[in-house]
């Protein structure tokens, strides 16, 4: 019954789409995706202008919704785990102050917060001739944030050096848990890590004739009273404003996620825990986060896809993502609007599902292995 | 349109590097790379989903121009926090002759539409006000006669009574007291420009209605 309905309804649909678009005259087909698009983008991770086609603005489009959700997705866990845990703080003042904001931000809609970020921020901004200098070089201007660019020499050296390093680091840390579950013995695997992860990629600049010089932007007048920087790389204010509110506003979320995966975890495991003589670090990395992670991970995921599809309030402040650049410009010069939109919809359903995935394997690989 | 601050008085003036505000799902952004390629400028385009927050943005200072179609520039100009601090610059980039749009398939209706802007300019041509469209029912002239519903039967054609037109111009006057009213003098764009009747310098020109 239900898939006869299903297919009914869709197959309605199809035909009613079919019939109108042959009225009016409008074809149906995706050749326009190599055609040249002729429109520009502010922003863009790989090489692209006008003369490129559809297909390149799509991805374009797709890879700076993947950039700013990457980035998002970073900053919201970060900040979202430190809020959950100064949220349980027995400490007054941090504790109120966590629930202050997760209260605060989780109840704003998050359109009016991008736009606050955006608009509010960018008002507050120094104009580029009047930027002064952060951290010596970078500037931070209503034109966007400029900072310097590195320039390498042997690059792949420096890169297969970290390679090693981070290879070292995971043979010693296997090699550590079998030391330690067949003899009992401890080895200071985090110090060693770090140790690595700073010596290798040193060792290719002192021998590997790695070489990293800076290009410093440098401040260009345009007109009387309108400069910007050049040299050094640029990132827009639209994606600085984006990313921030995306992430403290999903923080809120994942903070209380946090907050409840680690009250989800009985009180009697930290008491035995703690009564066989192990430290408090020891505690909440040995036995209160392998048990809180379980409950933490499913709800997370809600989240970091929250964060992914809200994303597409990009096209509010000009920040070129997949929506903006896609479903907005292209759409509007092609006129073809069942396709784009079904391109779309479909990528962003993709985006979801490899997130989804992603995480119910981790969650699958942190969850109790009943034997 | 720019800062007056700039000192920029002419696109020849703008350099490699310019930020360009906008807003998507117009020509617009296809003219403007057409106009920054030919010159080889390179240049930052700020496209928003909206005309507000393009304003928005162009007045805090995100952009060193903003760019639309002439008309628009002027009316959004009126938005910005202080107006005067802000000129459309002369050149004009791309054609963007603006009328009104109905719906595809109804006919009748567009000959309507389309009539209706007609008559309004023509009465502007001969003279006809909302002051003073009843008392040219008795002109002498046959062409200002049937604008006001005096003579012929054009309205018919369309569905309509006799003096249709001569209720449009009553209403809201001919094209010239609606511009006026509209957009001169609401300091959107004083001067006419091309948007003059042909018979002064412009280019507005349309069939006698018969």
């Amino acid at each position: 019954m239900t898939v006869i309905a299903v297919v009914l309804v869709f197959g309605f649909f199809t035909y009613n789409a079919q019939v109108n678009m042959e009225n009016r005259g409008i074809d149906f087909g995706y050749g326009f995706l190599s055609q040249e698009s002729s429109f520009d983008v502010q922003f863009s991770l790989i090489e692209y202008d006008g003369s490129h086609s559809y297909f390149r603005a799509y991805l374009v489009g797709l890879l700076n919704t993947i950039l700013v959700s990457v980035i998002g997705i970073i900053l919201a866990t970060i900040l979202g785990v430190l809020v959950g845990i100064a949220r349980l703080s027995p400490n007054f003042l941090i504790n109120k102050f966590a629930a202050f904001y997760v209260e605060f931000f989780r109840n704003i809609p998050l359109l009016l917060q991008i736009f606050f970020w955006y608009f509010a921020a960018l008002r507050a901004l120094p104009l580029p001739q009047d930027a002064e200098p952060l951290l010596g070089v970078t500037f931070l201007t209503i034109k966007g944030y400029f900072v310097p660019a590195f320039i390498w020499q042997n690059f792949n050296i420096f890169f297969y050096s970290l390679v090693a390093a981070i290879i070292a680091i995971i043979v010693i840390r296997t090699h550590a848990k079998k030391v330690q579950e067949t003899q009992g013995k401890q080895i200071p695997v985090l110090l060693i890590s770090i140790g690595l992860i700073f010596i290798l990629p040193l060792l290719s600049f002192l021998i590997g004739g790695v070489r990293l010089s800076f290009e410093v932007p440098v401040l260009k007048q345009l007109a009387a009273t309108s400069f910007i920087y050049e040299g050094g790389v640029s990132l827009p204010p639209e994606l600085i404003a984006l990313a921030l509110s995306l992430s403290l506003y999903t923080a809120t979320f994942i903070a209380e996620c946090v907050r409840a995966g680690i009250q989800g975890v009985n009180k009697g495991q930290k008491e035995a825990a703690a009564s066989i003589g192990l430290t408090q670090n020891q505690v909440l990395k040995l036995v209160v986060m392998p048990q809180a992670l379980r409950i933490i991970i499913p709800p997370t995921t809600n989240q970091y896809l929250n964060l992914t599809k809200n994303s597409s309030l990009a096209a509010a402040i000009a920040y070129p993502d997949l929506v903006l650049v896609f479903a907005g410009t292209a759409l509007m010069q092609t006129g073809k609007a069942i396709e784009i939109v079904s391109i779309t919809m479909f990528t962003y359903l993709s985006l979801s599902i490899a997130i989804s995935l992603f995480m119910n394997w981790y969650n699958n690989k942190i969850a109790i292995q009943e034997k | 349109m720019v800062r007056k601050s700039s000192g920029i008085t002419s696109t020849s003036q703008f350099k490699n590097g310019i930020s360009a505000c906008t807003n998507i799902g117009t020509t617009t952004e296809l003219n403007m790379r057409d106009f920054f390629n030919s010159r080889g400028i390179s240049y930052e385009p700020v496209a928003f989903e909206k005309a507000d927050e393009v304003v928005a943005a162009y007045d805090a200072g995100r952009c060193d121009t903003y760019t639309t179609d002439k008309s628009g520039l002027a009316a959004q100009r009126t938005k910005m926090k202080n107006p005067d601090e802000h000129i459309v610059l002369p050149e004009t980039i791309s054609k963007e002759p603006l009328g009104p749009v109905v719906r595809q398939g109804d006919s009748v209706w567009e000959d309507i539409v389309r009539w209706s802007l007609n008559t309004m300019i023509e009465a502007e041509e001969y003279g006809i006000t909302s002051a003073n469209a009843d008392s040219m029912k008795t002109s002498d002239n046959p062409q200002i006669k049937r604008l006001v519903g005096a003579e012929g039967e054009m309205g018919a054609a369309f569905g309509l009574d006799n003096e249709w037109n001569l209720r449009i111009i009553k209403q809201v006057g001919n094209y010239g007291e609606s511009y006026k009213r509209n957009i001169a003098d609401t300091g959107i764009l004083p001067d006419r420009g091309p948007n003059e009747l042909w018979t002064k310098g412009g280019i507005l020109y349309v069939p006698p209605s018969r």
